[in-house]
């Protein structure tokens, strides 16, 4: 037992001094600190904070977050609604320029649209009917999520693709065979 | 470091003692291997990323916010994306700075958005494709502490303004409140939200107006609540959401549960929650 003892202790001069070695620098650097703390009171720990808080900038978003078809064709729908409502009452309020412009009616209208080169009627065509049959098609699918159908990831992308799908066949034929 | 003279004392007997000093000083050597060995016995081929992090400094705070590239061998890395930060932080640079604890995703706490998608870090592979840099912002659209630390004061507060926690003025006489299993199946894929803000901080309903609207974290917390069998403040809780902004922004738009790192899902929790305000009552 003694000299287990004996061979311990020497074990550990011959060790010890080797593991301190190997580790004493590190330890040294990691417990050596850089930066100073400094004793606040809680009205300066406030005023400090308020003004950092001032000059937070905000982190960037729509820029910088992946196009996804969740938020892209919920974007659509936004922009194709306002465009649909906005061209609507542009052109009904154009008639009340009628007394000023006495070409403003429907006669004068059908004159020119008749007149008009195929190719711009059909780029006008595709730009009227993109939005409304878009906005149709994504507005029944908004009633679907509303009555509590297809609200998972699954139904979501799955909805989304059909819709962009029918949007497009029916745009071409809108635009195209009508 | 303790470890090796630890070793020492619980040596049983004098015969085995060289066998054994042979193994202790093997494994005090391999403690430090790293720091003396020249090469890892087995060198990988290195694999070098591109990391650019958002930077913001509160001490220099007229400087504008930068993207910094930092290059990572990803063979000298662990898989995920923290792995990826924690290096760059303790051999690169220090001063970067961003929250984490659990690396196990259940905290929340490192949440930041990873090539655009608002994850968390320790559940985010590093891609492989080395050509292709990887970019980490901070959650979208909030205000910044420094580099990638968000101030979630206001999703806290709106997390504390729908009242989380069971109300009921008629407890049970004695013992515990009882539930179905029926029932309690209702609060699956709710109750595990680990409020990371990842959801809130994906929906551009919550970047144009979360001075107001409660986002997709909060409203599927409020529903958690509405939908527990327990709780008989219900009516209440819907009262609350009766006015244009605090639930109705949601426009179903689905980045949340597209996002959710723990795979829940808000938009649905808040359809329900629409469909039941507006049919019952």
């Amino acid at each position: 037992m003694a000299t287990s003892i004996m061979r311990q202790s020497a074990l550990r001069r011959l060790t010890k001094p080797s593991i301190l070695r190997a580790s004493g620098p590190g330890l040294m650097l990691a417990q050596r600190r850089f930066v100073s703390t400094e004793n606040l009171t809680p009205a300066e720990n406030m005023a400090l904070l308020n003004t950092q808080r001032e000059k937070r900038p905000t982190s960037p978003h729509l820029a910088i977050y992946q196009p996804q078809l969740t938020w892209v064709a919920s974007g659509l729908n936004r922009v194709t609604g306002v465009a649909l409502s906005g061209a609507l009452y542009l052109s009904a309020m154009a008639y009340l320029l009628h007394p000023v412009f006495p070409a403003i009616d429907s006669a004068h209208l059908v004159q020119i649209a008749h007149d008009l080169p195929v190719w711009a009627k059909t780029s006008f065509k595709v730009l009227l009917a993109f939005p409304f049959t878009y906005h149709t098609y994504n507005g029944l699918r908004h009633l679907g999520w509303d009555m509590g159908k297809g609200l998972t990831i699954k139904g979501v992308y799955a909805t989304g693709y059909t819709v962009v799908a029918a949007t497009a066949i029916s745009t071409i034929y809108l635009a195209f065979f009508v | 470091m303790i470890r090796p003279a630890t070793v020492l004392r619980s040596l049983p007997t004098p015969a085995s003692t060289s066998r054994s000093f042979a193994a202790v000083a093997g494994r005090s050597f391999h403690a430090s291997a790293s720091t003396q060995l020249a090469t890892p016995a087995e060198a990988k081929p290195s694999q070098i990323k591109e990391f650019k992090i958002y930077r913001w400094n509160p001490d220099t705070p007229s400087e504008k916010p930068t993207l910094q590239s930092y290059k990572v061998d990803l063979s000298q890395c662990g898989p995920m994306m923290l792995d990826a930060l924690i290096k760059i932080k303790n051999e690169l640079d220090p001063t970067l700075t961003f929250r984490r604890s659990c690396r196990e995703g259940i905290c929340g706490s490192c949440a930041m958005n990873i090539d655009g998608v608002n994850t968390l870090a320790c559940l985010c592979r590093i891609p492989k494709d080395t050509a292709k840099e990887s970019k980490i912002y901070p959650l979208p659209h909030m205000y910044i502490v420094k580099d990638l630390v968000p101030d979630l004061t206001l999703f806290y507060k709106q997390y504390k303004s729908i009242e989380p926690f069971l109300k009921n003025d008629n407890p049970p006489a004695q013992g515990e409140f009882l539930q179905s299993p029926e029932d309690r199946k209702k609060l699956d894929g709710m109750y595990e939200c680990i409020l990371c803000a990842c959801c809130s901080t994906s929906c551009p309903s919550y970047w144009w107006n979360q001075d107001q609207y409660l986002g997709p974290a909060v409203l599927m917390q409020a529903y958690r609540w509405m939908a527990d069998s327990r709780d008989s403040y219900g009516a209440q809780r819907k009262e609350k959401m009766q006015n244009t902004m605090s639930l109705y922004r949601c426009h179903t738009i689905f980045n949340c549960s597209r996002t959710c790192p723990k795979g829940l899902n808000p938009a649905m929790a808040i359809a329900k929650m629409k469909l039941e305000m507006a049919t019952e009552s």
